[in-house]
C-alpha cells in the first residue's frame, strides 16, 4: 500500500529500472483479431521453444533481472488485425505478420538467438520489404495517443503501467492541482466527448462541480453497442488503468468519491481485465480511502450490461445502473445536474476518459496542437468492412477519409470499387467519393449530415446494396428501440417495413417520400439521441443514393446485384443437361421440362429462393 | 417446484447486496448458471429484494441477454454487426439453421443441444464474419465451415 507521493515515485523508478533491463522482447499480440487467429497457441510455443533451447528468458516484469534477459510477453491489439497473428521484437522494432506456429522455431533460433530479422515474415507491400514496424504505412500516417500502450505493456501488470508513467497525471491532480486547475487544463484542451455528441468535456465536468448535491458520480460509458466499432474494447481490454485514471481525475474535479463502469456484456474479457486493474489499484492504494495519503477517497464499481443498445444513452445508462430497464428520460433535467441515483454525475465514454491523463501529463497547450481548431487530439476508428486493412487505427483529427481510407487502409478489398463508408454505426451516415477530401473531425462531419459517433467506419465497395444497408440498420434500430416514444417505436416499425417492401422487390410509387417523411418526424420528435438519429443511414443513402432506391421500386432492379429477391434466375440451356435435379429441389414448381433436354424456370413461379442454384451439378444455372 | 435450488441466488445476493440496483447483476448470476431464467427465480427475488415480480419480469424482457426459454449447450451466435454483416454473414446464419432445422422464431433444437441466435457486434469487426460458440470466436466464416463445426459437435455429443 503506497501512503505518499514520495512511495509511487519510488516504486514507478524501481518499475522503470526493471523494465528497462530487458534488453531483448518478444511481444505476441494477444488483441482479439489476432487471439482468433491462434496467438496464444504461438506464446505457448515461444515460451516452450525458448525454454528447450535455454533461453534466458521471462514471462513477466521481472523481480530482480540478471543477465542478458529475453521478455516474453503479451501485448494488447496492435491494431493491425488483417495480418495477424502479429509479433513485434524489440529493440529493433521488427513486425512479423502471419505468424504460424511453426515459425517459432525460426524466429527464436534467428532472431532471439542470432540477432537477424526472418525477412520472409515482414510485412510486405507493393514490393516493398517493411521490416519495421513504423515503416509501415498503415502505422505512418497514425498518432497512437490512446492507444500508445496498447501494443506496449501487458495490460495485466499495474507495474508496467506504473513504470512508463502510468498514475502520473493522477498524482500531479492529487498534490499540484486544484479541482479548477483540471477544469481548466481540461476546458483549454478542446477536449470533446468521443462518444458521439461532442460535448464539450470540460465544459461538462464544471456544470457538476458546481452543483452543491451531494454524492456525486463518475460514470463511464463503456456500452460500445454501435455495431462495426470495437475502439473502446481495445482500452478497456489493453490499457485499463489509462481509464480508470482518467475516472480517478475526473472525480477530484467534480468532488466525486465513486465510480461506475458500464461494460457491454459481450466483452467478458474487458470485464475481466478491469476488475483485475480496480483490484491492483486498490492494493496498491491508488483506489479506495486515502489515496496516497492525501484524505481523497475514490471506489469503483463495474456493472455488465445486459445487451441493450439503447443503454449507451446517458439516461438510459443510469437507469440500468439503477437496476432497472434501460429506458431514457426526457430531459431536462440533464445528468450532470440528476443523473445517477437522482445525483450529479459526469457521464462521459471510454476513450473519453482515456485522454485525460494525457492532457495532464502534457498540458493542454501541447494537446491542442493535436487536430483541428474545434476538434483537438486524436481519434480511433475501427476501420472494417470490405477494406483492405481492417483494423483499429488512432489519427490526429481533421486527418481526411482518403488518408484513412488508402493511405492506412490500403483500399478497397480484393481490388473492388470504393462505394461507400458508413460512419458513426446506425445513428450516422455515408460518406462517398465526394467526401474523399473531408477532413474527419465533429464539425466537418455534422455539416454533411453524418457523425464520428464512437469511431466506426464500415467500408462498401460496389456490391453493397445501399438501400439493403439501410433496411440493415433500421431493422437494428427498431429491435432496439425501447418502446417508450411513439416516434421511435412506431416510426422505426413503419420504415423498416417500407424498406423490407423495397428489397423484396415489392416498393411503391411515394415510398421514397414516405421514407422522408417519417425520417424527419422521428429525428424532431423523439425522446432520445437513439430515436432522433434512427433515421441517419435512411436518409443519408437516399441523399446519396436515390436512383439506387428508385431502380429498386421503379425497375425492379438492384444496381448493385445484392437483393435475392430482385434477382432473376435463368437456365443455361448449353450447359443444362436436363437431369430434373433442379425441378425436384424447387419449392413452388416452377421449373419445368423433359429429361435430357434444357429446363426453363417460370419466372411467374419463381420466388427466388436459390434452392435450384446450390443444387444443380452442371453449375448451368445463374442470377443476374 | 419444492426441489429447486435456490443457493445460486442466496449466493449471488450476498455477493451484489438486496438492493433493486443489484438486480440485474443477480440476474446476470442466475442466467450464468442455468443459461436462462427459471420461473422460479422471480418470486424468490422478489421476495428477497422486495420489489415486486412484474418489475423484474419487466427487466428480465427488457434486455436482449436474459431468456426465459432453456438454451441449448452449445450456443452459437453469429455476428450481424455492420462489418460482419457486409462481409456476408446472412449466409452463415442460414446454413447453420437449415442444418439444424432452426429459424428466427425457434431458436433452440428439441434436444436441447443447439441453440443459434445473432449476436449485433461481436467487436471482433477485424475477423468478419465471425461467430461465436459458447463465447469462443471463430474468426472468417463460411456458411460451410459453420456446418462443418456443427457436425463435429454432434459427432462428438
Amino acid at each position: 500500500m503506497l501512503k505518499s507521493r514520495e512511495e509511487l515515485q519510488v516504486l514507478r523508478s524501481s518499475c522503470a529500472t526493471r523494465l528497462n533491463t530487458e534488453n531483448k522482447r518478444v511481444i505476441v499480440c494477444a488483441g482479439a483479431g489476432c487471439v482468433s487467429k491462434g496467438a496464444l497457441k504461438i506464446y505457448d510455443k515461444f515460451a516452450e521453444i525458448m525454454k528447450g533451447k535455454g533461453v534466458n528468458f521471462s514471462l513477466e516484469l521481472q523481480k530482480d533481472p540478471h543477465g542478458d534477459s529475453v521478455r516474453l510477453k503479451q501485448s494488447g491489439c496492435h491494431g493491425f488485425c488483417e495480418v495477424g497473428p502479429l509479433v513485434r521484437i524489440e529493440p529493433q522494432g521488427w513486425l512479423y505478420v502471419k505468424v504460424k506456429v511453426e515459425d517459432c522455431e525460426e524466429i527464436v533460433e534467428k532472431t532471439v538467438i542470432g540477432g537477424e530479422c526472418v525477412e520472409r515474415l515482414a510485412y510486405t507491400q507493393d514490393g516493398i520489404v517493411y521490416k519495421e514496424q513504423k515503416e509501415i504505412p498503415f502505422y505512418k500516417k497514425q498518432t497512437r495517443l490512446i492507444l500508445d500502450n496498447c501494443d506496449k505493456i501487458d495490460a495485466t501488470s499495474i507495474e508496467e503501467y506504473i513504470a512508463t508513467g502510468g498514475y502520473t497525471a493522477l498524482e500531479k491532480a492529487l498534490f499540484d492541482m486544484k479541482s479548477e486547475d483540471i477544469i481548466n487544463e481540461i476546458s483549454e484542451s478542446g477536449l470533446r466527448g468521443r462518444g458521439g455528441g461532442g460535448f464539450p468535456a470540460g465544459r461538462k465536468w464544471s456544470q457538476v462541480a458546481r452543483q452543491n448535491n451531494f454524492p456525486k458520480y463518475v460514470v463511464c460509458n463503456g456500452d460500445e453497442g454501435d455495431p462495426g466499432a470495437f475502439m473502446d474494447r481495445s482500452v478497456m481490454e489493453d490499457d485499463p488503468h489509462r481509464m480508470i485514471e482518467g475516472m480517478i481525475i475526473a472525480g477530484i474535479a467534480c468532488g466525486a468519491n465513486d465510480g461506475y463502469i458500464y461494460v457491454r456484456a459481450e466483452y467478458p474479457k474487458a470485464v475481466a481485465r478491469l476488475n483485475l486493474a480496480i483490484k491492483q489499484a486498490t492494493e496498491l492504494g491508488l483506489l479506495g480511502d486515502n489515496i496516497l495519503g492525501t484524505g481523497y477517497s475514490f471506489k469503483m464499481h463495474i456493472n455488465r450490461g445486459a445487451g441493450a443498445f439503447v443503454c449507451g444513452e446517458g439516461s438510459a445508462l443510469t437507469a440500468s445502473i439503477e437496476g432497472k430497464r434501460g429506458m431514457p428520460r426526457t430531459k431536462p433535467p440533464r445528468t450532470v445536474e440528476h443523473g445517477l441515483f437522482d445525483k450529479p454525475t459526469v457521464l462521459n465514454n471510454v476513450e473519453t476518459y482515456a485522454n485525460v491523463s494525457t492532457i495532464i501529463n502534457n498540458g493542454s497547450e501541447w494537446y491542442k496542437k493535436i487536430g483541428t481548431e474545434t476538434s483537438t487530439g486524436t481519434k480511433t476508428f475501427a476501420l472494417t468492412g470490405n477494406i483492405q486493412n481492417a483494423g483499429l487505427i488512432e489519427v490526429p483529427m481533421g486527418t481526411t477519409l482518403r488518408e484513412v481510407i488508402f493511405d492506412i487502409g490500403g483500399g478497397v478489398r480484393d481490388g473492388g470499387e470504393f462505394k461507400a463508408v458508413q460512419i458513426g454505426g446506425p445513428s450516422g451516415g455515408c460518406l462517398t467519393e465526394e467526401h474523399f477530401d473531408l477532413p474527419l473531425d465533429f464539425d466537418s462531419l455534422s455539416k454533411v449530415g453524418a457523425i464520428i459517433g464512437s469511431g466506426g467506419l464500415v467500408v462498401m465497395d460496389k456490391k453493397t446494396c445501399m438501400v439493403e444497408v439501410a433496411r440493415f440498420f433500421m431493422d437494428f434500430t427498431q429491435k432496439e428501440s425501447c418502446g417508450k416514444c411513439v416516434p421511435c417505436r412506431e416510426g422505426t416499425k413503419r420504415m423498416l417495413e417500407i424498406l423490407n417492401r423495397i428489397v423484396d422487390g415489392k416498393g411503391e410509387d411515394g415510398d421514397i417520400e414516405l421514407l422522408k417523411e417519417l425520417g424527419e418526424t422521428i429525428s424532431k420528435t423523439a425522446l432520445c439521441g437513439l430515436g432522433k438519429t434512427a433515421a441517419g443511414p435512411v436518409l443519408s443513402t437516399i441523399k446519396y443514393f436515390e436512383d439506387e432506391y428508385r431502380a429498386h421500386i421503379y425497375d425492379k432492379k438492384c444496381p448493385a446485384g445484392a437483393c435475392q429477391k430482385l434477382k432473376t434466375i435463368t437456365i443455361d440451356p448449353e450447359l443444362c443437361k436436363g437431369c430434373s435435379k433442379c425441378a425436384r429441389n424447387c419449392p413452388v414448381s416452377a421449373i419445368k421440362g423433359e429429361i435430357k433436354k434444357p429446363f426453363t424456370i417460370d419466372q411467374k413461379l419463381c420466388i427466388k429462393c436459390g434452392a435450384c442454384l446450390s443444387n444443380c451439378p452442371f453449375k448451368a444455372i445463374k442470377e443476374v | 417446484m419444492s426441489t429447486f435450488d435456490y443457493t445460486v441466488l442466496d449466493r449471488a445476493i450476498e455477493e451484489f447486496g438486496n438492493a433493486e440496483s443489484s438486480l440485474i447483476s443477480i440476474l446476470q448470476s442466475a442466467q450464468e448458471h442455468y443459461r436462462y431464467l427459471p420461473r422460479e427465480v422471480f418470486p424468490y427475488l422478489a421476495e428477497k429484494l422486495n420489489i415486486s415480480e412484474a418489475k423484474i419480469y419487466g427487466v428480465a424482457t427488457f434486455y436482449e441477454n436474459f431468456s426465459l426459454e432453456q438454451k441449448g449447450k452449445y450456443v452459437i451466435k453469429v455476428c450481424d454487426g455492420t462489418a460482419c454483416h457486409v462481409r456476408h454473414s446472412v449466409p452463415i446464419l442460414e446454413a447453420l439453421r437449415k442444418e439444424l432445422g432452426l429459424s428466427e422464431q425457434k431458436k433452440t433444437t428439441d434436444d436441447l443441444m443447439f441453440t443459434v441466435e445473432t449476436v449485433a457486434c461481436l467487436g471482433a469487426c477485424s475477423s468478419a464474419p465471425a461467430i461465436t460458440l459458447n463465447n469462443e470466436i471463430y474468426p472468417t466464416m463460411t456458411p460451410e465451415m459453420a456446418v462443418a463445426l456443427v457436425k463435429s459437435l454432434k459427432e462428438n455429443g
